[in-house]
């Protein structure tokens, strides 16, 4: 029962899921709004430089989880507080907290009423996403789940754009209904195995058809939050609605909940019924890329361009997953982090535009490039990412996982390309239309290109494309142990 | 000095509701009688603290003290404290009547301390009859104004389904003391035992738990429920939705565990009520405009939730249903807090008119945000673990059934609570509500809030120690008949 590994002195997990709840309880007596944003940055930066512990501390070569804690929470229930983190998941809290401080920055003049308000719900956020990627407890895992569902539809109802309400309440009750098909699974695997820890879930040979049960309601609960093809309509209308800060905590950190859901639960609980639906998964995740693609290459809003370009990156990630093999899985892996890098980034640049020109028209933007070199320079790297540019950090993942594609079947790799050749479309026409647009818009001339701040926010993500991009290695060692891991436990079946 | 000591919660109630008529008696005595009320509420609490370690068996067994009802007894001194600071200003009584209302609620708060204790089937009549009466005469104790009479028909709807209810339940009370002779509850649950899969003995169960459903408001004695809720003021709508069900709940753990264990057709008849109890409360839910009549039907629906708990008949299930309903006091008594508060000179509070609630009272609209959400079932709130216990119990005895039925219906009742959720927090003031000013509180309503809001959040982070307690008090339910049968 008890995890392996020994207690780490210093509960690093813990700290990294409560110190963003004790900042927002001292947001709270805050009154000065200069305040609120300084002690909102300095926490939020302050645990992303802490979370480095993680990253110099990780042990290489193995595949148990690392940093656990262990205390009993609900012991009637037999329900625990129990943390730990494996190569997967190290990555993905790593990418939560280094994107919180600069959700704050994207933040520092766009949101101008209920500062308090908002900043509350960003920390909120940040605790129940951390503790999502560290959760060992099956039960504490859906309370971090469930619990970010609150501050999210907070951010996009609040502090939205004019149909605010409209895409807050979808969202909610998307997710909400996928929840509940999730929590049944766990209860069922619970009262199976008699226990709520997921590494004892994992490996135990149910039957076939007690599998099938659980892949289903485990699939739709994630294939909503990734979103996979079917189940997308609520995610460009959030996107669209949502402020930059929440555009970017949706697209960096919730939607790899989905994929991170399908790598935690869905592989190693269930493995017999991932082999026998990941055939119709993977042509799900073409439909997701080729549907991704050509939408996003009709739009003329940047924010829902950038949305449904997240289907499409989305798709590979759940492409490689389901092909189940090492190459497959360590490039979904890379997939998510580097769209949590670049579409974070674009919806960043996308929030810029929106600052200066109060709308988001793909055709008001055009030409905006002339006045506003630095932002185009950002603008043209991160579009390059997005279309998986050699030397960016898209490349790899996106080249892994058709790499792990064709292994598995030339078709489906096939039909994957021309997802790819729309990516390249929409991206370069987007900067092409904003960086190099030939119309002279007389409301352009007083332009003010990028300010420190902004340029502060975009820089670290630019640091990841290509440090991602040049030398992937460190990324792909941190993860290797644990998919090698995953990979012989779904084998095992 | 014992007996002192043992009785003392009920003591301090019945000196409360003494003291509380002499007030009625004088003239222009309502400041008295409000400031009797929270000294009582408050003492209440105190004595329900001193008498909770107390075990004893009053009045020749009729009435026991034990770990169960001292815990509950304190859980109702606290829901009257809250339910006295809630109706500390009564806009909607006639001033001339205020007094009496003090005096009705605690000699109804008093039935319902009464009744946890007794294990004698009359003395439980006579307990559940206390604290009605009082209920059936506060709710047409509201103001009559223009085109407002409807506190009179609900007034009569409550009583003819009260007594209509309480009459079913006496027939299968007199089924169940001619099958055993006693009307003892330990006793009968033995000599029950050997003649219990009788088509005889299940008719008595069934129309003994009639006059527990109505006061729970489950399918189909559930009739009563947002008629009543409309039409008493929202004062009493939010005494009458919440302390009621705790006290029935309790008596109906005493009467289930006639049935246990394996009593597969009671708990059918359990699972069935349950299952139609969620269906009809939140699909009527979704459609209506008044706050009160939503709260009202999603009280049936949660009826229903609390009923999951006994269709296990095991111990475990009777603390997750007892978890549940004290978390569902908690929950349905901030949305009530909100109600009064927001509502102008005591009228119904349309969802509507929430508009913009968040501008006139942040405090207020977030109160109302965690308690719609805890009721909806999202964690981190009492609602969420207080179900997933219910469930847990409910699956693991085997009923698969109603556990995707409760799943379906919680995904059902997110809509509603988010439409209200969606005016108070998200929408923006109408012209109407435009001149609607912000919401000066007093800091007894604040205190309230946050006192709410806490334990709306505690009991859902740590919900180790309220199981735990109740799991230990259900002691008398393990001493299963078959098990002392073969004891003895």
């Amino acid at each position: 029962m008890t995890p392996p590994g020994s207690p780490a002195d210093f509960p690093l997990l813990s700290f990294l899921i409560f110190a963003p709840l004790a900042a927002a309880a001292v947001a709270v007596l805050l009154r000065r709004e200069s305040h609120l944003r300084w002690w909102t940055f300095l926490s939020t930066a302050a645990i992303a430089v802490v979370s480095l512990r993680l990253w110099s501390d990780f042990q290489l070569g193995t595949a148990s989880f690392q940093f656990t804690e262990h205390a009993a929470w609900i012991p009637s229930l037999k329900i625990n507080y129990t943390l730990g983190v494996d190569g997967i998941s190290v990555l993905l809290v790593l990418l939560t907290t280094l994107i919180a401080p600069l959700c704050v920055l994207a933040s520092w003049t766009y949101i101008k009423t209920r500062i308090k308000e908002f900043m509350v719900c960003l920390l909120v956020m940040e605790t129940a996403m951390v503790g999502v990627f560290c959760s060992l407890d099956s039960i504490l895992f859906f309370v971090f789940w469930e619990s970010m569902l609150i501050p999210m539809t907070l951010l996009i109802g609040v502090w939205g754009g004019p149909r605010k309400i409209y895409a807050s309440l979808k969202f909610f009750i998307y997710t909400m209904a996928g929840s509940i098909f999730l929590l049944v699974a766990l209860v069922a695997l619970r009262l199976k195995t008699g226990t709520f820890y997921l590494p004892d879930l994992m490996g135990q040979h149910y039957s076939p058809v007690f599998q099938c049960w659980v892949f289903a309601a485990f699939f739709i609960s994630f294939a909503i939050k990734v979103p996979m093809f079917p189940f997308h309509t609520w995610l460009p209308a959030a996107h669209v609605e949502a402020p930059t800060a929440g555009s970017v905590l949706l697209a960096s950190v919730l939607l790899k909940m989905g994929t991170y859901g399908f790598l935690r639960f869905c592989l190693p609980i269930t493995p017999w019924a991932t082999h026998a639906f990941a055939p119709y998964i993977l042509w799900l995740s073409i439909a997701a890329i080729l549907y991704g693609g050509f939408a996003a290459l009709a739009q003329a809003d940047l924010k829902k361009l950038v949305a449904y370009s997240s289907v499409g990156h989305m798709g590979f990630a759940t492409l490689g997953i389901f092909v189940l093999s090492t190459r497959g899985i360590e490039g979904a892996t890379l997939v998510m982090i580097n769209h949590g890098v670049t579409t974070g980034a674009l919806f960043i640049c996308v929030g810029m535009i929106y600052e200066r020109l109060h709308t988001r028209d793909l055709a008001a933007a055009a030409g905006i490039g002339k006045f506003m070199p630095v932002f185009s320079f950002f603008l043209g790297i991160f579009c390059l990412s997005s279309l998986a540019f050699p030397g960016t950090n898209s490349f790899i993942g996106e080249f892994l996982v058709l790499a792990g594609g064709f292994a598995h079947s030339k078709w489906l790799a096939a039909a994957a390309v021309p997802g790819i050749v729309a990516a390249a479309a929409y991206n370069l026409r987007m900067l092409q239309r904003v960086a190099w647009g030939g119309v002279d818009n007389p409301k352009h001339h007083d332009l003010a290109d990028l300010n420190l701040r902004e340029i502060l926010t975009l820089v670290p993500l630019l640091v990841f494309v290509f440090w991602i991009g040049l030398h992937p290695a460190p990324f792909v060692n941190v993860m290797d142990a644990t998919v090698r891991h995953l990979l012989a436990q779904v084998a095992a079946s | 000095m014992t007996f002192i000591a043992q009785f003392l919660p009920e003591l301090v109630m019945l000196a409360g509701a003494l003291a509380l008529f002499v007030a009625t008696l004088g003239e222009s005595s309502q400041r008295l009688a409000k400031r009797l009320t929270l000294l009582t509420a408050f003492a209440a609490v105190a004595a329900a603290l001193l008498a909770l370690g107390q075990r004893a068996e009053l009045f020749s067994g009729a009435y026991r003290v034990d770990q169960f009802s001292q815990i509950l007894k304190l859980i109702l001194a606290c829901g009257y404290v809250a339910v006295a600071l809630l109706s500390a200003d009564l806009p909607d009584i006639r001033p001339l009547f205020k007094p009496e209302y003090c005096l009705f609620l605690a000699l109804s708060v008093t039935g319902l301390i009464l009744l946890v204790s007794c294990v004698e089937i009359i003395s439980v009549v006579v307990a559940l009859e206390l604290s009605s009466f009082p209920l059936y005469l506060l709710v047409p104790m509201r103001r009559e104004r223009e085109g407002q009479r409807s506190q009179m028909e609900s007034a009569i709807k409550y009583i003819m389904f009260g007594v209509a209810a309480n009459g079913i339940m006496f027939f299968g009370l007199s089924y169940l003391y001619g099958l055993t002779g006693t009307t003892n509850i330990p006793e009968m649950v033995l000599r029950l035992q050997p003649v219990a899969q009788t088509p005889l003995a299940i008719a008595g169960l069934a129309l003994a738990f009639a006059g527990l459903y109505y006061k729970l408001a489950v399918f189909p004695f559930h009739f009563w429920t947002p008629d009543v809720y409309q039409g008493a003021s929202n004062e009493t709508a939010g005494l009458v939705a919440s302390l009621p069900k705790m006290g029935a709940v309790a008596v109906l753990v005493r009467f289930v565990s006639l049935a246990s264990p394996g009593n597969h057709t009671v708990a059918l008849l359990l699972a069935f009520l349950a299952g139609a109890s969620m269906f009809y409360g939140n699909l009527i839910a979704l459609v209506q405009k008044d706050l009160k009549r939503l709260l009202g039907f999603s009280g049936i629906a949660h009826a229903g939730y609390a009923l999951i708990g006994f269709v296990a008949l095991d111990r475990a299930g009777y603390a997750a249903a007892l978890y549940y309903i004290a978390g569902y006091v908690l929950m349905v008594l901030a949305c009530f807090v909100v109600i009064c508060r927001v509502s102008r000179d005591g009228t119904n509070v349309p969802i509507a008119e929430l508009a913009g609630l968040h501008k006139r009272s942040p405090l207020l609209a977030f109160t109302l945000l965690v308690s719609l959400f805890a009721l909806a079932g999202i964690p981190p709130f009492v609602g969420f673990m207080a179900k997933l216990n219910l469930l847990t119990a409910a699956w693991g005895a085997g009923y698969y059934a109603i556990v995707i039925i409760a799943m379906i219906n919680s995904a059902i009742a997110i809509y509603y609570y988010l439409q209200v959720i969606r005016q108070a927090v998200f929408g923006e003031a109408t012209a109407d509500s435009e001149a609607a000013p912000a919401i000066a509180l007093d800091w007894p309503t604040r205190a309230l809030c946050v006192a709410l809001i806490v334990a709306i959040v505690a009991l859902g982070i740590a919900p180790n120690a309220i199981v735990d307690a109740f799991s230990s008090s259900l002691a008398f339910v393990t001493s299963s008949p078959a098990a002392v049968l073969l004891g003895r």
